[in-house]
């Protein structure tokens, strides 16, 4: 049947998955108008969804006076080594979660699982990065105690997380000395919206050619206001900085 | 590849909004420093639209240049490129445009 008009004729192959498009002919030995277009203004930001979930997000938190961290890096800086001696610091004394996230496997968390910490995993699939209707699952699973300390391990990317706000109180980028002081320059959009940057793996410099103040200087071009700190999650060296920084994060109202 | 979860957005979006009306065409506009790479979402387009009244649809998308104010000198540059830098030096600066990651319109039948 002709989805146009309605017309129908038993001869021949029929193709339905289609309808006639405009300016598309068709072999019917008969003529009708085609529809004119009917043009529909929306004007709508393609991201409104996602920052609608993430400003809840961040009401839900505010509300549980809880502070979530965002942590972004590309695969390999040391994110869950960081988290794994940080969580068993602060766990001492405040209630800390940590929210997983990776394209696939569960060894993540079960890393932050052997600190004794609570802890949700996502795995995103095809997905490249965290979103806020994800984030918002993983703190319904964890059922985050009020005045909490909660940490989102990004999928390791230093791309497409850079888009997504999550509902997140800080934003924090880590690089690692093996990755080079051009990372910054490389990946602006990541570098832009950080709070902090952690360059890791501090214990590797005298082996590899990398120069912190270069580095420092390059996210500073890019973004003036964020602080940089050298840490070495292994060692535990310059995490003293870290630690206190974290303290000091104001919940979003 | 957040494009793809991008162009995912798009298509349930513009069902929503027209209702599942079959739609022509549709018009985006993805500025030079939005983060994102039009011809990304191009690639997905097709691919994300399979199967939907957007299906076949049309795609055209502008692209406004970056514009944006340096907080140290006060001038008001173009941005070439993705990184945001006047060229005093200085990157303490407000993007005025550019950033733009936009549904238009759409054509629907």
């Amino acid at each position: 049947m002709c989805t146009t008009c309605g017309c129908d004729d038993a001869a021949g192959p029929r193709f339905t998955a289609f309808g006639h498009g405009a300016g598309r002919g068709h072999g019917h030995d008969h003529d009708h108008a085609e529809p004119a277009p009917l043009t529909v203004v929306l004007e709508e930001r393609v991201l409104a969804r996602n920052d609608l979930l993430a400003a809840e997000n961040r009401r839900l938190l505010a509300e549980r006076d809880v502070v979530a961290v965002n942590l972004m890096s590309s695969p390999g800086s040391g994110k869950t080594t960081l988290l794994e001696r940080t969580v068993r610091e602060l766990a001492t004394h405040r209630s800390v979660a940590v929210v997983e996230g990776d394209q696939e496997t569960l060894l993540d968390a079960e890393r932050i699982r052997a600190t004794g910490c609570s802890v949700v995993q996502i795995n995103t699939g095809e997905g490249c990065h965290l979103d806020a209707a994800m984030l918002r699952r993983g703190l319904d699973e964890l059922d985050v105690a009020a005045g909490s300390l909660v940490f989102v391990e990004n999928v390791g990317n230093l791309v497409c997380p850079a888009l997504f706000d999550l509902g997140e109180s800080c934003r924090v980028v880590v690089m690692s000395v093996t990755e080079g002081a051009d990372k910054p320059a490389k990946y602006p959009h990541m570098f832009r919206t950080a709070d902090l940057v952690l360059v890791n793996k501090l214990d590797l410099l005298p082996y590899v050619d990398f120069d912190p103040d270069l580095c420092t200087e390059r996210i500073h071009r890019i973004n003036p206001t964020a602080q940089v700190l050298l840490v070495s999650a292994t060692t535990g060296e310059g995490l003293a900085p870290w630690y206190t920084w974290l303290r000091e994060v104001e919940i979003d109202d | 590849m957040h494009e793809l979860a991008i162009t995912q957005g798009i298509v349930e979006m513009i069902v929503e909004r027209t209702e599942s009306a079959r739609v022509t065409a549709v018009y985006l506009r993805i500025g030079k420093v939005s983060g994102v790479v039009p011809d990304a979402v191009r690639f997905c387009f097709d691919l994300v639209a399979d199967g939907t009244p957007v299906e076949g649809a049309r795609l055209e998308i502008d692209e406004p240049p970056g514009r944006a104010r340096c907080r140290t000198c006060g001038c008001t540059f173009d941005v070439e490129g993705i990184v945001v830098l006047c060229a005093c030096g200085s990157a303490d600066v407000e993007v005025l445009g550019g950033d733009e990651l936009l549904v238009r319109a759409v054509e629907v039948v």
